[in-house]
């Protein structure tokens, strides 16, 4: 099948083009060859990326969070068709609103991935370049790297990816952020599960090389 | 941070043309290798480079014994650097050492030998983080301006870039690093040590000839992991379940290619488009490939820093210590102690233009 429309953006893994679906306004996820890897590992996870987002997709839109619709999918050739999701991105508007609205925002987040972390979903990209803003609306994008997992391990890693992602991208006003995004997923994980994956962040952030907290660690 | 003058001292140039010029003495002594380097702020920039390194008769580099080996050479690297230099130590306008991160027992040879120079002959002492070093060398070499850095070495795997005045860390390692991974795999498969042969990893030549299996692929947003890739590789190994060249090609592929796209990622999420490579295990001819590739249908450009300063080396520390003398950042000898655990997004860029 071919696509035509207009390349919106070549992210890391995927081209992403705008366009018409059955007449709706539609986004092709082209998870393209990339030259670098082993053919056959090439396959494998571009396949196997196409399908575990599709389905992820799928149920996060049961549970109520705010994600694109899936339209079409051919893992063979790494084709997704999402609905397109018109609107800012969050990593831009968050460093020009009032700390206020920026609070908002993180804390509806926050309720998401609280939402999907409590139904088994880790989306496993969480950076503010993967969350869209439509009004007052947070859609979260690409579950290109989301698994399924209902282990503490895995959603301490999927929350310390995005303090890292606030950390490197919004520095100066990232522990405030935190704050917020934190105060809206105890709101839905519940208070013992969220103290629970907080410890494991502190635990996994421990394991980066050269902390300086480390050394205070009781043997 | 007390400012110190910054002077020039003329002095007889290469060319024998007298000029003004700053001359920094950089010493390295983080892990394995004792380096000492002199740089001055003028063309050809690099003085001279002396290094001995430590290599262990079996199994990883015991801190120990690493340290041993510094304190015994270091007083002749020093001497064949300034012979090198062609300079007296008098002439070097301040002196710069690696305090971290790194090895505890070795990072104190080196800042030990720092604190005796500076106090004894009067000279500034200059406190450079070892990765940050690593980084603006592999910039003076190798031309790049604001790149994306991968730096990857036994001892780090990271992805950083400046912004807003810092190295931030984009991605790295959640367990192991890279080259600490590579080493033990063919260590554990009783290819190694020596690990580099006439240049080439154990695991190149494991390598060859192997075909695709499948081993666990891990990529956690722009993180990593390989400890489960380690032990999935080995068990198969032990068990007898896969050809060795198989194991080598495919643990081998995997690590690299989740490099690789870490690093995509990075580029993507910063929107630089120059990518540099730094590091020891930057030399690796099969991942600048991957790498080659990956920029090319970016549109991006790579910069490899050539092996002799990709790996650790007194020049390093040298340089970067002279960027940091510039911007009047010194230290006092009694408040030089090492830091093992120095993170490189902790450390001021004052010469960060964003």
């Amino acid at each position: 099948m071919t696509y035509h429309g207009q390349v919106l953006s070549r992210g890391a893994e995927a081209l992403i083009v705008l366009t018409v679906f059955n007449g709706l306004k539609a986004v092709v996820k082209l998870r393209i060859p990339k030259g670098y890897r082993d053919k056959e590992l090439d396959t494998i996870l571009r396949s196997k990326r196409t399908i575990t987002e599709a389905k992820i997709l799928t149920q996060a839109k049961e549970l109520g969070v705010p994600v694109p619709s899936v339209l079409f999918t051919d893992p063979q050739n790494g084709v997704l068709v999402i609905e397109y999701i018109d609107g800012k991105l969050l990593k831009n508007l968050l460093n020009a609103v009032s700390l206020d609205k920026a609070c908002s925002l993180m804390q509806k987040v926050g309720k998401y991935v609280g939402l999907m972390h409590k139904n088994g979903i880790i989306h496993g990209d969480l950076t503010t370049s993967n969350m869209v803003t439509v009004g007052d609306e947070v859609y979260i994008i690409d579950f290109g790297l989301s698994s399924f997992s209902k282990g503490l391990e895995s959603m301490g890693v999927d929350i310390h990816l995005f303090l890292r992602a606030l950390e490197s991208t919004h520095y100066g006003r990232h522990r405030e952020l935190f704050k917020c995004f934190l105060k809206g997923y105890a709101l839905v994980i519940g208070q013992k599960t969220y103290k629970d994956v907080l410890e494991k962040v502190r635990e996994i952030r421990l394991r980066g090389r050269y902390i300086e907290e480390r050394k205070k660690r009781p043997l | 941070m007390r400012l110190y003058r910054v002077y020039y001292r003329v002095i007889n140039y290469p060319s024998l043309t007298r000029i003004e010029v700053m001359i920094v003495l950089g010493i390295e002594s983080t892990a394995h290798t004792i380096g000492i380097g002199v740089v001055t702020d003028k063309e050809p920039y690099i003085l001279s480079d002396s290094r001995r390194v430590y290599v262990p008769p079996k199994g990883g580099i015991h801190p120990r014994e690493s340290s041993r080996f510094m304190s015994e050479v270091v007083s002749d690297v020093i001497k064949e650097s300034l012979n090198q230099a062609g300079i007296n130590i008098e002439e070097v306008d301040a002196i710069a050492v690696a305090l971290g991160p790194g090895l505890g027992p070795c990072l104190r040879v080196g800042a030990t030998v720092a604190r005796a120079l500076a106090i004894y002959y009067s000279k500034p002492l200059v406190p450079v983080n070892h990765a940050v070093a690593h980084i603006e060398i592999g910039k003076l070499v190798s031309g790049a301006e604001d790149p994306l850095v991968v730096y990857l070495s036994g001892g780090n795997t990271m992805i950083t870039a400046l912004l807003g005045g810092r190295y931030r860390v984009f991605g790295e390692t959640l367990d192991i690093p890279l080259g600490n991974f590579q080493d033990t795999l063919v260590r554990e498969l009783g290819l190694a040590p020596p690990y580099v042969v006439n240049g080439i990893h154990q695991i190149d030549r494991c390598a060859e000839g192997g075909k695709f299996i499948e081993l666990p692929y891990v990529v956690k947003g722009q993180d990593v992991t390989f400890s489960g890739l380690l032990t999935e590789a080995l068990r198969l190994y032990r068990k007898g379940r896969a050809r060795l060249q198989d194991i080598c090609y495919s643990a081998r592929e995997i690590a690299y290619s989740a490099i690789v796209e870490v690093s995509e990622r990075g580029l993507a999420h910063t929107g630089k488009d120059e990518v540099l490579l730094v590091g020891g295990v930057a030399a690796s001819k099969t991942l600048r490939k991957k790498f080659e590739v990956m920029v090319s249908e970016r549109g991006a450009k790579l910069y490899v820093t050539p092996p002799e300063y990709s790996v650790d080396n007194g020049v390093m520390i040298a340089w970067t210590g002279l960027l940091l003398f510039k911007h009047g950042i010194t230290i006092e000898p009694e408040k030089a102690i090492i830091k093992q655990r120095w993170r490189i997004d902790r450390v001021d860029i004052p010469w960060a233009s964003t």
